[in-house]
C-alpha cells in the first residue's frame, strides 16, 4: 500500500540556522504519526511543511503519491488543528465550520448537511449559534477538530492541540481524539511535547531533537527498545536511570562493575554483556527496580541501597537513591517500608537493562 | 478604574493624627487637580465669555468675567460676513472648504493605511521591514522640508491651488501614520488564525474581507478620529497649497485675526476661533477616549 | 498566473504607498537639498553652487535668532511639559473619582489646533485688556504682563502656550505608563513596607523610560514644527523675536522668493529633527527585528 505521507531527505535552513535535517518519514494510510521532541526541536516546523504552510529548503513532499512541491495549502487535502484553535473570533461557530466551503463555494445543502454531521459528532450542536469567546476551552477545541473533519481531507495535523488545556481536560480530550482515530480511520500526524501523550495516542511515534529524527517507532519499540540515551530518556516518566558502568569478561560470563565511593564495586552478573565494549551507561528504568521479594524473574539481582528521599504517589511510591555517583529512582508498591536513611534491598531486572555508548549514546544491545 | 490602588491607604491601626493628615493630603490633591484643571479651561472660558460680548464690554470689563449681556453678532459677522483678505464672506465658505477637503481625504488615508498595515503584519516579503522602517521615519520629517518641492509638483500636476491638490497632499502624508495604526492593531490578531484559513482555502483578499475588516472597528474609529483631528487642524499645507477660493477654515481664521485693517474686533476674532475649533472639539467631547487611544497607539507601544 | 499573483499581491498593494515614500517624501528631500545648494531665488536653478547657502544662513542674524529661539523653546518646552505631564499624571493615578472627567479636561487642547490656540493665549496675553487689565483690575495696580510686546520676554509667551496645548498629552502617556507597571512588583513593595512616594521615584518611575523617549520624541516633533502656534501668536515678532527657523523658512520660501535660504533652512530643520530621532528609530526597530 502506497503511503499517505512520505517525507523525503527534508531539510529546512532559515538564515543560517538548521532547523531540519534529513526528515525521512513515511505514514501509511490510518497510521497515527506523533512527532515528539523538546520544544525547539522542529517539530512544529516539520508539520507546517507537511501543511504547506512553510517551504522545505530541499527535499520532497509527497502526499497521496504526489509531489507537493509549489501546492498551496489549501490544495494539499489537508485540515489542521492548532494550538490556539484559531477559530475565527468575529464567527459563529457555524460559520466557523463551514467558512473552507464556503470559500470553496459548495451549495447550502451540502454544507448543511456536512454541518450537522460533524456538530453531532462532536456533541457541538447546541453551539452553533455562539461565539468562540462564549466557549470553554473544550469546547473550542471541537469546534477546531470540526473544522478539520468537514473537510474530510485525507491527512489530519494536530499541531499541540491540547497544550492549552488544564490536565485533567487535557487527558478527556486526549481519549476524544484516540476515538476519532479509531471511529474515522484516517491518517493523522500529531505534535506533541507530551511524551505521555504520544505513548496513548501515536501507532507510530518520530523522536526528534534539534531538527535530526531520533528514532520512528511504535510507542512499545520507542519505550522498551530506545535508540540512543535522548529517547530513553525522553520517553517515560519518570526518567530512566542512566549509571556510567566497566564491563569485565570472565571466560563465559560478564560483570558489570559500578564504582561505589566508600563501598566495594557493585557487580551485575549479566552474560548478555558479553560483547560491550568496557566503558558503558548502564539504562533502567524505575519500574524495573523494585522492592526484593516482589517481582518474580529470571534475572533479578539484589542490591543493598540506602534511600534518600521517599516520594509517595498514591498508587506507587518512588524511591530515590543513588548510585554510582548518580541518581536511581525505583518505583517501589505504595505500601513499602522504606525510609529515608535506611537501607533497602532492592531488586534490579537485569532483563530490562539497556546499555548505552558513553560518548554517542547509541543504544548497544 | 485602576486596580493598581497607590492611594494612600494605611493599615487599621494608626494614630488619629496620622488620619488627619492623609485626610489634609487628600484634600491638597483634589485642590491641585482642580487647580490645573481652571487652568485648562479657562482659555476656551475666556474665549467663549469674549466671543459672547459687545466691544464696549469688552474695553470695560476683564478677561473672565461673565457678559452682562449675551449678544450672537459676534458669532454671526465671524460666520458670513467677516473680512478674510479681500472677501469679506465670514467663515462659512471656508468651513465648508475644510470639510470637503477632511472628508475625502480621512476616508482614503484611512483605506490604505488599513490594507497597507494588513500586509505588514502578516505578509512578510523581502524587504518588507526596510519599507516600514523607511516609512516610519517619513512619519517624523517636518514638513518644511517637503513644501517647496511639493508646491512645484502641484503646479506641473495642475492642481496647484486647490482642493483636489490638498487632498492629495494630506492623503501622501497621511499614510503613513494610518498604516502604523492598522499595522499595530493587526499584528496582535494571531499568526495561526490567517494559517487556518489559508488552509480553509481562503485567499488575501478573502481573508482581509472575511477575518480582519469585521474585527477592525476600534482602529477604524481612532484613525479617523486621528485623522480628521490632525487634516482638520492643519495649517501648514492650508497656507503653503492652497488660494483664496480653497482656503481651509484655519487658514481663514488666521487671516480675520491676523489681518491688520481697521478696529480689531475681539469678540469676531474668538467666535471665528471656537467656529473652527468645534467640529475637533465636538469629534474629541464625544469619543474622547478613541483620541487618546489613538494618541497612545503609536508612542507607547513605540 | 493565479499563483504567482497570489504570492505578489502583498508587494502589489504596498508599491504604490511605497512609490509615494519613495518620491513624495525622500525625493523631495532631496530636490530641497539639491537646491539648497545653489543660488535659486524665485524660480529654482539648478546649477551646483556649493554651500553658499548654508554659509549666508549661518551669517543671518535672524537665522541666529531663529535657532536661538528654537533652542530656548524647545528646552523649556519640553521640560515643563514633562514635569507637568508627570504631576499631574502621579496625580490622578492616585485613585480619584473624578478622573474621567478631569482627563478629559487636561487633554482636550490637543483636539485643538495650533492656531486657535494661539489665537487664544494671543488674547489672554493681550497688554491692556488680557490677563494683564484682569490682574490690575483686582486691585494689583502695578502688575505688567506685557511679555507678548516685550521683544526679550515674547518667546516664553509661545512657551506657555504650547506647554499649555500639549502637557495634556503628556500626561496621558505616563498615566498610561504608570499603570503598565506589574502590579506584583508594587505589591511586593508594598508588603515590603516601603513608603508610596519611593515606590515611585525607585521603582515605578525608573521603569517608565521607554515612556519618556517616546514622550521627548514627540515633544521634539512638535516643538520643531511648531510654526502655527507662532504665526497665530506672535507672527513671527515683535520684529523677528519669536522667528524659529519654521516661520524663518515659510518667509524665505513664499514671501522674500528666496528659494535657496528656504532649502537651506529646511534642510538644517530636518538634521536636528533627524539627530534626535534616528537613533531612537534605529535602535527601536533593532530591538523589534533582530
Amino acid at each position: 500500500m502506497a503511503p499517505i505521507l512520505e517525507i523525503r531527505r527534508a531539510y529546512k535552513n532559515f538564515g543560517s540556522a538548521e532547523i531540519l535535517k534529513d526528515i525521512n518519514i513515511a505514514v501509511q494510510p490510518g497510521e497515527f504519526l506523533v512527532l515528539v521532541g523538546p520544544s525547539g526541536c522542529g517539530k512544529s516546523t516539520l508539520l507546517n511543511c507537511i501543511a504547506g504552510l512553510e517551504n522545505t529548503t530541499s527535499g520532497a513532499i509527497f502526499i497521496g503519491g504526489q509531489d507537493m512541491k509549489g501546492v498551496s495549502p489549501r490544495d494539499r487535502n489537508i485540515a489542521m488543528v492548532f494550538q490556539s484553535y484559531a477559530l475565527y473570533p468575529t464567527m459563529s461557530v457555524a460559520k466557523n465550520i463551514t467558512f473552507g466551503m464556503r470559500v470553496r463555494g459548495v451549495d447550502q445543502a451540502t454544507k448543511e448537511r456536512k454541518l450537522r454531521e460533524v456538530a453531532a459528532q462532536l456533541q457541538i450542536e447546541q453551539l452553533l449559534d455562539r461565539r468562540p469567546a462564549q466557549l470553554s476551552g473544550g469546547q473550542r477545541q471541537r469546534v477546531a477538530m470540526g473544522r478539520a473533519l468537514v473537510r474530510d481531507p485525507a491527512l489530519f495535523l494536530f499541531d499541540e492541540p491540547l497544550s492549552n488545556l488544564d490536565a485533567k481536560l487535557r487527558v478527556e480530550m486526549r481519549s476524544e481524539i484516540k476515538k476519532l482515530h479509531q471511529w474515522l480511520g484516517r491518517s493523522m500526524v500529531y505534535v506533541t511535547h507530551d511524551q505521555i501523550e504520544a505513548m496513548t495516542l501515536a501507532s507510530k511515534i518520530a523522536v526528534m531533537k534539534g531538527g535530526v529524527i531520533q528514532q520512528v517507532g511504535t510507542p512499545s519499540q520507542i519505550y522498551n527498545r530506545p535508540a540512543n540515551i535522548f529517547v530513553a530518556d525522553f520517553m517515560g516518566s519518570p526518567a530512566m536511570n542512566f549509571i556510567p558502568a566497566r564491563v569485565y569478561r570472565d571466560g563465559a560470563c560478564a560483570k558489570v562493575e559500578i564504582a561505589r565511593p566508600g563501598h566495594a564495586p557493585l557487580v551485575l552478573n549479566h552474560p548478555a554483556a558479553r560483547d560491550l565494549p568496557d566503558d558503558v551507561i548502564v539504562g533502567l528504568r524505575p519500574e524495573d527496580i523494585t522492592e526484593a521479594g516482589f517481582r518474580p524473574g529470571s534475572e533479578v539481582q539484589t542490591v543493598e541501597c540506602m534511600i534518600d528521599t521517599v516520594e509517595p504517589a498514591g498508587a506507587d511510591t518512588y524511591v530515590i537513591s543513588h548510585l554510582g555517583g548518580r541518581q536511581l529512582t525505583a518505583r517501589l508498591h505504595s505500601d513499602t517500608k522504606a525510609r529515608p536513611g535506611n537501607t533497602l534491598p532492592l531488586a534490579f531486572d537485569l532483563n530490562k537493562i539497556s546499555y548505552f555508548q558513553p560518548e554517542s549514546g547509541e543504544m548497544l544491545n | 478604574m485602576t486596580e493598581q490602588a497607590l492611594a494612600f491607604t494605611l493599615p487599621a491601626v494608626r494614630s488619629r493624627q496620622a488620619r488627619i493628615g492623609r485626610v489634609a493630603l487628600r484634600w491638597g490633591l483634589h485642590a491641585m487637580l482642580v487647580l490645573f484643571a481652571l487652568y485648562y479651561l479657562m482659555p476656551l472660558f475666556a474665549m467663549v465669555t469674549t466671543s459672547l460680548k459687545s466691544l464696549e464690554e469688552i474695553r470695560t470689563g476683564s478677561l473672565i468675567s461673565l457678559p452682562r449681556q449675551i449678544t450672537f453678532d459676534a458669532w454671526r459677522t465671524a460666520w458670513s460676513s467677516a473680512c478674510t483678505g479681500i472677501q469679506c464672506e465670514g467663515l462659512r465658505p471656508f468651513f465648508w472648504n475644510s470639510l470637503l477637503m477632511t472628508v475625502p481625504a480621512v476616508i482614503i488615508s484611512t483605506v490604505i493605511g488599513a490594507i497597507n498595515g494588513y500586509v505588514f503584519a502578516h505578509w512578510r516579503f523581502r524587504g518588507a521591514n526596510l519599507f516600514f522602517a523607511l516609512m516610519l521615519l517619513g512619519c517624523f520629517i517636518p514638513f518644511q522640508v517637503v513644501i517647496l518641492p511639493m508646491a512645484r509638483m502641484l503646479g506641473l500636476m495642475g492642481l496647484a491651488g486647490t482642493l483636489p491638490g490638498l487632498i492629495l497632499v494630506h492623503v501622501i502624508y497621511g499614510v503613513a501614520f494610518t498604516t502604523l495604526f492598522f499595522r499595530n492593531y493587526y499584528i496582535t490578531v494571531p499568526r495561526e488564525l490567517v494559517r487556518a484559513a489559508k488552509i480553509d482555502g481562503a485567499g488575501f483578499f478573502r481573508i482581509f474581507w472575511s477575518i480582519f475588516l469585521p474585527l477592525s472597528l476600534p482602529i477604524v474609529v481612532v484613525t479617523i478620529i486621528w485623522q480628521f483631528t490632525q487634516i482638520w487642524n492643519d495649517f501648514l499645507f492650508g497656507i503653503s497649497f492652497s488660494q483664496s477660493g480653497s482656503q481651509p477654515v484655519t487658514v481663514a481664521l488666521n487671516n480675520i485675526v491676523n489681518s491688520t485693517t481697521g478696529v480689531k474686533e475681539y469678540n469676531v476674532d474668538m467666535a471665528a476661533a471656537i467656529i473652527a475649533a468645534l467640529p475637533t472639539l465636538l469629534v474629541y467631547i464625544v469619543a474622547g477616549k478613541y483620541f487618546i487611544r489613538g494618541l497612545t497607539a503609536g508612542s507607547v507601544k513605540g | 498566473m493565479a499563483d504567482w499573483l497570489e504570492r505578489h499581491v502583498p508587494k502589489i498593494i504596498v508599491a504604490p504607498t511605497f512609490a509615494a515614500v519613495l518620491v513624495f517624501v525622500y525625493g523631495f528631500i532631496g530636490w530641497t537639498a539639491w537646491v539648497s545648494l545653489t543660488r535659486s531665488r524665485l524660480l529654482p536653478n539648478y546649477e551646483f553652487d556649493g554651500f553658499i547657502q548654508y554659509e549666508r544662513l549661518f551669517e543671518a542674524a535672524r537665522w541666529y535668532t531663529a535657532m536661538n529661539n528654537l533652542y530656548i523653546f524647545g528646552a523649556l518646552f519640553i521640560v515643563l511639559s514633562m514635569i507637568i505631564g508627570l504631576g499631574l499624571a502621579i496625580l490622578l493615578d492616585q485613585r480619584i473619582r473624578a478622573e474621567g472627567v478631569l482627563r478629559t479636561i487636561y487633554l482636550y487642547p490637543m483636539a485643538l489646533s495650533m492656531i486657535v490656540t494661539g489665537i487664544a493665549w494671543k488674547w489672554i496675553l493681550n497688554p491692556g485688556l488680557g490677563l494683564e487689565s484682569m490682574v490690575k483690575g483686582w486691585g494689583f495696580e502695578s502688575f505688567s504682563f506685557n511679555w507678548l510686546v516685550d521683544p526679550k520676554m515674547a518667546i516664553f509667551t509661545v512657551v506657555l502656550a504650547a506647554v499649555w496645548q500639549a502637557s495634556g498629552f503628556v500626561m496621558a502617556l505616563f498615566l498610561a505608563g504608570l499603570r503598565s507597571v506589574d502590579e506584583e512588583i508594587i505589591k511586593a513593595a508594598q508588603v515590603d513596607g516601603i513608603p508610596t512616594w519611593r515606590i515611585y521615584t525607585a521603582i515605578i518611575i525608573p521603569s517608565m523610560t521607554p515612556i519618556f523617549l517616546s514622550a521627548f520624541i514627540v515633544l521634539v516633533h512638535l516643538a520643531i514644527k511648531s510654526f502655527d502656534l507662532i504665526i497665530a501668536l506672535t507672527g513671527g515678532g515683535p520684529g523677528y523675536a519669536t522667528d524659529m527657523p519654521a516661520t524663518y523658512m515659510y518667509t524665505m520660501a513664499f514671501s522674500r522668493g528666496n528659494l535657496g535660504q528656504a532649502a537651506s533652512s529646511a534642510v538644517v530643520m530636518m538634521m536636528v529633527v533627524f539627530a534626535i530621532i534616528v537613533p531612537y528609530l534605529y535602535s527601536e526597530l533593532r530591538a523589534k527585528y533582530d
